[in-house]
């Protein structure tokens, strides 16, 4: 017995590549149709009977004490539902745009309405927004403990050649273009329906049982899709609980709120600001020996934590020392890839400053660096290179501040950035119809990474069907539990225990049909819609007549993941090369080109996996050049709510993107592993480093405004030559 | 159904376009008043609910709504037609855009009123006979979408441009599709589509 469940668990493994026929292809996503022609329904284009409009009062300050607070004339207010206090006298505010009342009207107007007419006195407290210099926090400045490792004193004796810079990422939000809300019900005193954006089906009801006093069985998340998350939709925020307040008041009305888009940016996410005074030491022949860094910054009340650096490259020697902010800024969440471009940007731009003083080409310093990466080294190796030759690196790269007369000044950047990634907990039922049909069912959630897409690609290939005969079914609570969208942890889940339930189906399916072709079941192949025996295909039967000898009775196999056989591993690795124009009148930066070169183990669909890569390196664009919560010193408050003035980075800001996959035997034997966060860490420093190539000096922080640049150019000197 | 309407606080977007840029105490009427307005007489609607009727997608849709009521909101609100998306809510974003009479215009920043009489083409309007249009086709070959929330916009905006420009460089690209953002970032494929359905229309 033992050894026959040896030889079962030995089966769970990925087709070989002469058996793939989906997987690792281009395949154009499944909910394409839906969603190209408006048919895609989100959480905020759910409209249910009877529905209520809810909205909530938010507090102007960034720092204030409820004096007063006087709800009595709204609750008369015609087409007022439900008025709900979230906070009382006496409450302190911590941020500003802090949710105080919620109400639920007839109607969105009503119910703005409604909101002007609450009468709330505040207190004013003294706030503080500031997170670039830790000297001007006072108090608000808590240090963490140091951390040494080596020797660094020696180490830095010992080097021939000390860089040292100042690096740093302003504040940035999350900017969903689908606000973050709730549209929920009561179904009688005990059962609540919750249609909610989130990135975590299966996470939200647990949730919501404590504060509804309700067992988390009665209550049933839906969610069909979800317009962008990017690491800030795991709970169901305060305005979600208030929503299903407001419906039990009203009976049990479905109350709708989605945050408008000033709410969205002030509380619905950030990312925390860091900075940092780096020391690099290295001897004359290019090896890194030695590291020293402060680092700071904010995510609001909440302190930070110590940054991962020196990122990716272990350097012997180091010395860390971190100050958390505490700032009245807001409330900063998990934003695609936590820490890692903070901590890349800090680690890869001090790299690139220390090449440019011992005069070495940043990429060659990498590469004589490289075993510091550990078990990855050599797949960054064969990375740079291949990076090198799409950008032509070694013919277009120049020492620092590029010498060509005129305003506008070329240069290179690179950088190199890894994540985990390996896939999360989850449980699917599979489901083989009489018909032949398919189903695949999961409490998971497609957040445009191609979820349902590639669940359907590894069910089908391993039964041996077309793409079109699997119906995947996510986004329910009445489906089997699967783990939140974070971390790039999704695909390795799904696709596992997607893999592990159609094999099982598959071996049950064997044992029915293996008599009628005078074979075992371990001699049955499926391939190209037939169930045949293996090495004699004129023995085989159609997949819809083999499937109508379930007798009726329709084939349902639970797969899981973790389980046998390791589908899925951690450690995606990746390099990113910039190529970048700027303006040194202006101080205007632009993209030439992007190249990312990226592993993530097996590859799932070749299609959505470059889409990944396509869409981080224009998040980062975006990140690097454009993005930030601008943070009023006066009022408190986020300067720039809206969409004008928050930027993001649209069709003309790009360049020429270019992604390179690595594939072959080397990747496929790791497994799945995330894609969704490796490819957004690396921009900002790699577009970093272009700008300080081009125009021979670091501009220390981003976003790299025209403001930004001009300042490091005059600070730097009138003369623009190399350094 | 009466209404209060609370003009405490500061002026909201929607009492903005409402007053259009004059301030009047109207009582609770259906139907248009008239009021001369600098000399010229003004037909005053609301701020009660007003019958109206629209012509989207080739069909007539009839609903009453107050005059604040943009034609964003009474498309999703009234008609079920979600496609088009709220997202910036103030004409930057571009997830809302439709055509009016074939010309592209950001639904949150028209008022559904003023929209009467008008060919109104929204997302869900572009399938002809069952079949995809070939932008949208476009788009889903050339994965030109992640989360979706910006492509009914997109696809909009990319059938305007294509209308009055059948073959666009990629300067046109950046102009006609400037006034629309993805945060997932798809203009790779947004890019390659365009080209691709541009292609197929020349081919006829």
């Amino acid at each position: 017995m033992a050894e026959r469940d040896a030889m079962e668990m030995a089966e769970y493994k990925w087709p070989e590549p002469e058996r793939r026929r989906l997987i690792g292809k281009r395949i154009s996503r499944v909910d394409g149709p839906e969603k190209v022609t408006g048919r895609a329904k989100y959480t905020y284009d759910v409209n249910r009977p009877g529905m209520l409009a809810g909205k909530i009062l938010r507090c102007p300050y960034a720092h204030a004490r409820i004096a007063r607070l006087d709800t009595s004339a709204v609750e008369k207010m015609p087409g007022v539902q439900a008025v709900l206090p979230l906070k009382k006298v006496g409450d302190e505010i911590l941020w500003a745009g802090d949710e105080v009342v919620a109400v639920a009207a007839v109607d969105e107007p009503t119910a703005e309405d409604a909101i002007r007419a609450i009468v709330v006195e505040y207190e004013k407290l003294p706030h503080f927004v500031l997170d670039t210099d830790p000297k001007a926090a006072g108090e608000r400045a808590r240090p963490a403990a140091e951390q040494v490792e080596g020797d660094p004193d020696a180490a830095f004796r010992e080097a021939e050649v000390v860089a040292e810079g100042l690096y740093g990422m302003s504040l940035i939000t999350h900017c969903c273009l689908e606000a973050h809300g709730a549209v929920v019900e009561w179904e009688g005193e005990n059962n609540v329906l919750v249609h909610i954006s989130t990135q975590a089906v299966s996470g939200i009801a647990g949730q919501m049982a404590g504060p509804l006093g309700v067992p988390a069985g009665n209550i049933r998340v839906k969610q069909e899709h979800i317009g962008g998350g990017f690491g800030s939709k795991f709970g169901p925020d305060s305005w979600g609980i208030a929503a299903a307040r407001l419906s039990k008041m009203a009976g049990g009305r479905p109350v709708k709120i989605m945050l408008e888009r000033d709410a969205e940016l002030m509380v619905a996410g950030a990312r925390p600001s860091y900075y940092g005074r780096v020391r690099v030491g290295a001897k004359r022949d290019g090896t890194v020996i030695a590291w020293e860094s402060e680092t700071w910054g904010t995510g609001g009340i909440p302190p930070t934590s110590p940054l991962p650096v020196p990122y990716v490259l272990r350097i012997p020697n180091q010395r860390k020392r971190h100050i958390a902010i505490v700032t009245n800024s807001g409330p900063a969440r998990a934003w695609r890839a936590p820490l890692h471009p903070q901590a890349c940007l800090l680690t890869m731009a001090a790299l690139d400053d220390l090449a440019a003083a011992l005069r070495m080409d940043p990429l060659d310093l990498l590469l004589k660096n490289i075993e510091l990466a550990g078990e990855r080294a050599d797949v960054y190796r064969e990375e740079l290179q291949i990076a090198a030759e799409l950008m032509e690196w070694k013919k277009r790269w120049h020492p620092r501040g590029d010498p060509s007369p005129g305003p506008i000044k070329r240069g290179l950047g690179v950088s190199i950035h890894t994540w985990p990634g390996r896939g999360h907990a989850c449980r699917c039922d599979l489901t083989i119809h009489p018909d032949g049909s398919v189903e695949v069912k999961l409490g998971s959630q497609d957040l445009g990474t191609g979820t349902r897409t590639a669940i359907a690609i590894v069910v089908a290939d391993t039964l041996g069907i077309p793409l079109e005969a699997v119906r995947v079914r996510i986004g329910d609570t009445q489906y089997p539990p699967a783990g939140g969208s974070g971390g790039s942890t999704t695909i390795g889940g799904v696709s596992s225990a997607a893999r592990r339930a159609a094999l099982d189906a598959l071996d049950q399916l064997f044992a029915r049909i293996a008599p009628l072709l005078n074979a075992s079941p371990d001699q049955l192949e499926a391939w190209d819609g037939r169930i045949r025996v293996k090495g004699d295909p004129s023995r085989s039967i159609a997949w819809e007549h083999a499937c109508a000898r379930l007798d009726g009775m329709p084939l349902t196999v639970r797969g899981e993941n973790p389980g046998p056989g390791e589908l899925t591993t951690a450690g995606a690795a990746g390099v990113q090369m910039a190529d970048v124009s700027v303006d040194i009148e202006t101080g205007i930066v632009r993209i030439n080109k992007m190249v990312a070169v990226q592993d993530c183990g097996l590859i799932i669909n070749m299609k959505t996996a470059e889409s990944q890569c396509y869409g981080a390196m224009i998040m980062g664009i975006s990140y690097a050049l454009y993005e930030e919560k601008i943070m009023d010193p006066v009022t408190g408050r986020m300067l720039n709510p809206n969409m004008e003035f928050y930027k993001l980075a649209g069709l003309a800001d790009i360049g020429e993107l270019v992604v390179h996959m690595m594939t072959g035997e080397k990747y496929d034997r790791r497994g799945v592993i995330g894609l969704g966060e490796p490819p957004v860490i690396s921009p900002g420093a790699a577009i970093s480093n272009a700008v300080a190539n081009a125009i021979g000096v670091r501009v220390p922080f981003l976003p790299l405004t025209p403001e930004r640049v001009l300042e490091a150019l005059a600070k730097k000197g009138g003369s623009h030559a190399r350094v | 159904m009466e209404k209060q309407h609370s003009r405490a606080g500061s002026l909201s977007r929607r009492d903005f376009l409402k007053v259009s840029g004059i301030t009047l105490t109207v009582p609770l009427v259906i139907g248009p008043r008239v009021l001369k307005v600098a000399g010229a007489e003004v037909k005053v609607f609301g701020p009660g609910r007003v019958p109206m009727t629209f012509t989207i997608n080739g069909k007539t849709y009839r609903a009453e709504l107050e005059p604040r009521v943009t034609l964003l909101d009474a498309l999703r609100n009234e008609f079920e037609l979600t496609g088009a998306k709220r997202v910036c809510d103030r004409g930057t974003c571009g997830a809302c855009t439709v055509l009016l009479d074939g010309k592209p215009v950001y639904a949150c920043s028209v008022l559904a009123i003023e929209a009467q009489g008008r060919a109104i083409t929204t997302v869900e309007g572009l399938m002809q006979n069952g079949k995809l249009h070939p932008i949208q086709q476009a788009f889903i070959e050339n994965d030109a979408l992640q989360c979706g929330f910006c492509t009914p916009g997109f696809v909009v905006a990319c059938k305007a441009l294509l209308d009055r420009n059948p073959n666009p460089t990629p300067e046109d690209l950046v102009a006609g599709l400037g006034g629309n953002l993805c945060r997932c970032g798809t203009y790779v494929g947004i890019r390659a589509a365009i080209a691709q359905a541009a292609r197929m229309q020349r081919g006829g």
